[in-house]
């Protein structure tokens, strides 16, 4: 195929296409290229990092000691059995998912005794992931919330959040998007006044979007107490919730503990939406098992928003992908799996805790100024340094260690080998390098020697 | 008071409430034509061998792991689906501007593409763009491109229901009336419902029209090889409008040819003018996709993948097209052998069923006709008098057939 000239002098079109008198202007001309997201465009930076000893640390995996994620045995055994299953057949499922998984993850938020579900006004839809939760709530949101006229708003998310959060719920047609104040960098936790100040300004009937536990990105979490003070706020200016719960269980080990702010709401009797992701506690972020649950306050409503949720799945991916949801349901269906798996889960934990007390020792032993105890109260897969802009940059470009531009970074990763480094155990460095940054000094002799191990 | 209090009830949708019809009745000699799916002689879902064969293999391989796929989806799958639709030997593709983003089955690649055609195509936003859609069509693509939020949905003639069959000076006429830019969803093969598709010298009419009035080509391909049981014979009219020069859309399903309904392995192919153009169209979609569901799932797309690219599991998996094809080429054949009643313009001929192509047919029953087929026969049908041929075995066909007669000479 020859390529040739067009009037202007640029490379055209191919002969084929020149010689049949199509227009020379592509249709997708005035398209302009997107702005890539902020977490495509770190790891697109640190990839074309050259640096050796290079460490990418916001990443969103849980990951093993081998710096890898991975599924439990019991997963795998799982899977392989699956796969050998004759019984499974290559049927289209509902629009609804598979009826074993919704009813499975719905009990393993709520609690099979709620009275929700008792009274049948728990609506589950199992979706792709915990984004398309997000999206299908905001979809059933944006044309349900207001009968008599099309609902735009508004919607609060917390400060800082999930950089897509914002962009689901605008794809779904909800422009007043706000914020409320969440991390204080202060106090280096929740600034519970702070937020709770934005939210009595905030209109009736808001939306707020609320993470049960393990927050991203900062892992800081509300206490009971806050909780309850927060409720009463909701219910007194009628706000309606919207939980995130990516992570259920490997906030505090404990299943039920981490989901206790969705259950406190459904006892109180309030309607709401719960999105929650399978990917981190079973290692399946390949699969996309998400969950969209909808409490609702009278069951007579129930098939009447079942409906609707069923003809937006249909228009948005039809029906979800089994696989994933087909591991989950066999888990947790199975008493023997479920606390084999819950324990596996408490591992996880327990290893992300060894993870941080570590750090923070490190910090400490190196003399960083400053207190390091909020990276220990934190939970989940995240935690927030505190580490402001400058010094986040300075981390990035002086010793090419990747952080979010919020401070925020996923521990797992302070323990995993990167490609092409010598060094195991990245923890010492680390603390190293957040302490020079501090103290915004480079010590060049600290620099040259041999790093003491743990 | 709930939120949700005056929600009202969607309308079912209605396959679905025909096949939860179909398994509440107790009749003997139930039969159902309604399922969108394929059925092997005795009924059953069918598992191409290639599948289970290549799903083994992804068990046993250690190498792979559970990460995320990226946005725009496994890149092994996107360029070998690509290459399924456009061909080896594709010129667009040597030249590097066919690009492809993998989504949830045939509705989330039709998805992503009206999203993106909503937001940036013909001005910013404009959602008033009309979008034509063939009369009939299969339901869901209205609500696809009206949840996308397009203002405009139009239907543009096609099944002549007097001649039975393509419907072209009308397709013609709605062609020539649209007005410019005008998006229209064109089934690559074995149109949903009718079964009937444009010939070759039908769809270059087409194109001509559409070159000159500068309408958007949007292919829906759900069906490649289920039709002929050739792969590139099935693609003939998406490889045609390419090498017209066309900029276009393609929506590819995976679900029927590789009978993987419960993975969802579709792939929105993108067909620009040069690779500048395709990066920022894509660059748009990953923003899109982001929102939608930020990663595709990983298993379909692994299965797929690694069969469209090994040479012998290629070769493997269209054996196992050509016999589904096979078999429904088959069942159209058996069918005409039934002798049906002349009775002044009721049908009584079945040469439109075997000139039909893939999975469904049109089998000119009225509504009325239908009903009695569904309540007196237990023979379950769409009340458009559509088919699924799968549905018919050996076993039933007779009984099928003898319930037509007996519905057109009693119902008219």
């Amino acid at each position: 195929m020859r390529q040739t000239c067009n009037s202007d002098g640029g490379v055209g079109s191919t002969e084929n296409v020149q010689a049949r008198g199509i227009t020379l202007l592509s249709i997708f001309v005035d398209t302009p290229t997107a702005e890539p997201n902020p977490e495509t465009k770190l790891l697109a930076d640190f990839k074309t990092d050259t640096h050796l000893s290079k460490v990418y640390l916001a990443g969103r995996e849980y990951l093993n000691k081998e710096g890898q994620t991975s599924v439990s045995p019991l997963v795998g055994k799982i899977m392989q059995q699956i796969c050998t299953d004759p019984t499974l057949c290559p049927e289209y499922p509902s629009s609804f998912g598979l009826p074993e998984f919704t009813r499975r993850a719905t009990e393993l938020v709520l609690g099979r005794d709620c009275h929700a579900i008792v009274e049948n006004r728990v609506l589950g839809v199992q979706t792709v992931g915990c984004t398309g939760a997000v999206r299908l709530g905001a979809e059933l949101l944006k044309h349900w919330y207001n009968v008599s006229g099309v609902w735009c708003g508004p919607v609060y998310l917390s400060s800082p959040c999930d950089d897509s959060l914002a962009g689901i719920f605008e794809a779904a047609g909800i422009q007043d998007v706000r914020r409320y104040r969440y991390w204080d960098t202060e106090q280096r936790g929740v600034g519970v006044q702070k937020m709770m100040e934005d939210l009595e300004m905030a209109p009736e009937q808001s939306v707020i979007v609320l993470s049960a536990s393990a927050h991203c990105p900062t892992g800081s979490d509300l206490s009971q107490k806050h909780w309850r003070l927060l409720t009463q706020l909701m219910v007194r200016c009628r706000f309606f919730p919207f939980f995130l719960l990516p992570a259920q269980g490997l906030c505090h080990g404990d299943v039920q503990q981490d989901a206790w702010p969705v259950r406190l709401c459904a006892s109180l009797g309030m309607e709401l939406l719960c999105a929650q992701s399978f990917s981190h506690s079973f290692g399946l972020y390949g699969e996309r098992v998400g969950h969209l649950l909808c409490v609702l306050k009278q069951s007579s409503t129930l098939l009447a928003v079942q409906s609707q949720a069923e003809k937006q799945v249909r228009a948005l991916w039809s029906r979800p992908s089994v696989r994933g949801a087909r591991v989950v349901a066999t888990v947790l269906s199975n008493p023997a799996h479920h606390v084999e798996w819950q324990e596996g889960v408490k591992s996880m934990v327990e290893r992300g805790i060894l993870v941080r007390e570590r750090l923070r020792e490190k910090l400490r032993l190196l003399g960083c100024p400053g207190s390091w105890d909020h990276l220990i109260q934190q939970g989940g897969l995240y935690c927030c340094t505190g580490l402001n802009v400058q010094q986040v940059e300075f981390l990035e470009k002086r010793r090419h260690i990747y952080l979010h531009p919020n401070g925020c970074l996923n521990p797992q990763f302070c323990l995993a080998a990167p490609p092409g480094s010598l060094q195991r155990r990245h923890t010492p460095k680390l603390a190293v390098w957040l302490c020079l940054s501090t103290h915004r000094i480079i010590r060049v002799s600290c620099l040259r020697s041999p790093l003491p191990s743990l | 008071m709930s939120i949700f209090a005056e929600v009202p009830q969607a309308p079912p949708v209605a396959v679905f409430k025909l096949t939860a019809d179909f398994r509440e009745d107790t009749h003997a000699q139930k039969v159902n034509l309604g399922v969108g799916a394929y059925r092997t002689d005795d009924c059953l879902p069918w598992v191409l061998p290639v599948v289970k064969k290549v799903e083994q293999m992804i068990v046993e391989d250690n190498s792979l792991n559970h990460e995320y796929l990226p946005i725009l989806g496994l890149p092994e799958l996107r360029s070998a689906a690509s290459k399924v639709a456009l061909g080896d030997d594709s010129p667009a593709i040597k030249d590097g501007r066919v690009g492809a983003v993998q989504a949830l089955g045939g509705t989330g690649a039709l998805r992503i593409g009206a999203e993106f055609l909503r937001r940036w195509y013909n001005g910013t936003n404009n959602t008033a763009t009309p979008v034509y859609v063939s009369a009939p069509t299969w339901e869901n693509h209205n609500a696809v491109f009206s949840d996308a939020g397009f203002k405009d949905i139009r239907p543009y003639h096609y099944w002549d229901g007097e001649k039975k069959g393509l419907d072209v000076t009308g397709i013609m006429d709605d062609l020539e009336n649209a007005p410019e830019h005008s998006i229209f969803v064109l089934h690559a093969c074995a149109h949903n419902p009718t079964g009937t598709d444009p010939t070759p010298d039908e769809w270059k009419t087409i194109s001509e029209v559409m070159k000159r009035r500068k309408l958007f080509v949007f292919f829906d391909s759900a069906y490649q090889g289920f039709a002929s049981g050739s792969l590139d014979k099935d693609a003939w009219a998406i490889r045609y409008f390419v090498s017209e020069g066309f900029e276009l859309l393609c929506a590819q399903s995976f679900s029927k040819n590789f009978g993987l309904y419960n993975e969802r392995v579709g792939n929105l192919t993108v067909v620009a003018q040069d690779k500048d153009n395709l990066a920022r169209v894509l660059s748009q979609m990953e923003k899109i996709v982001r929102t939608t569901w930020s990663n595709p799932p990983s298993q379909g797309a692994r299965i797929v993948a690694i069969t469209l690219n090994n040479p012998d599991l290629f070769i493997e998996w269209k054996g196992n097209v050509k016999t589904m094809a096979d078999r429904v080429l088959l069942m159209r054949d058996q069918l005409k052998a039934v002798p049906l009643p002349c009775s002044g313009g009721t049908p009584g001929t079945w040469d439109h069923i075997t000139q039909q192509i893939g999975m469904f047919s049109f089998t000119g029953l009225n509504p009325k006709q239908v009903q009695y087929m569904i309540k007196e026969k237990h023979v379950y049908l769409m009340a458009s008098g559509r088919i699924n041929m799968c549905g018919l075995t050996s076993k039933n066909i007779d009984y099928v057939a003898e319930s037509i007669h007996e519905t057109v000479s009693k119902v008219q």
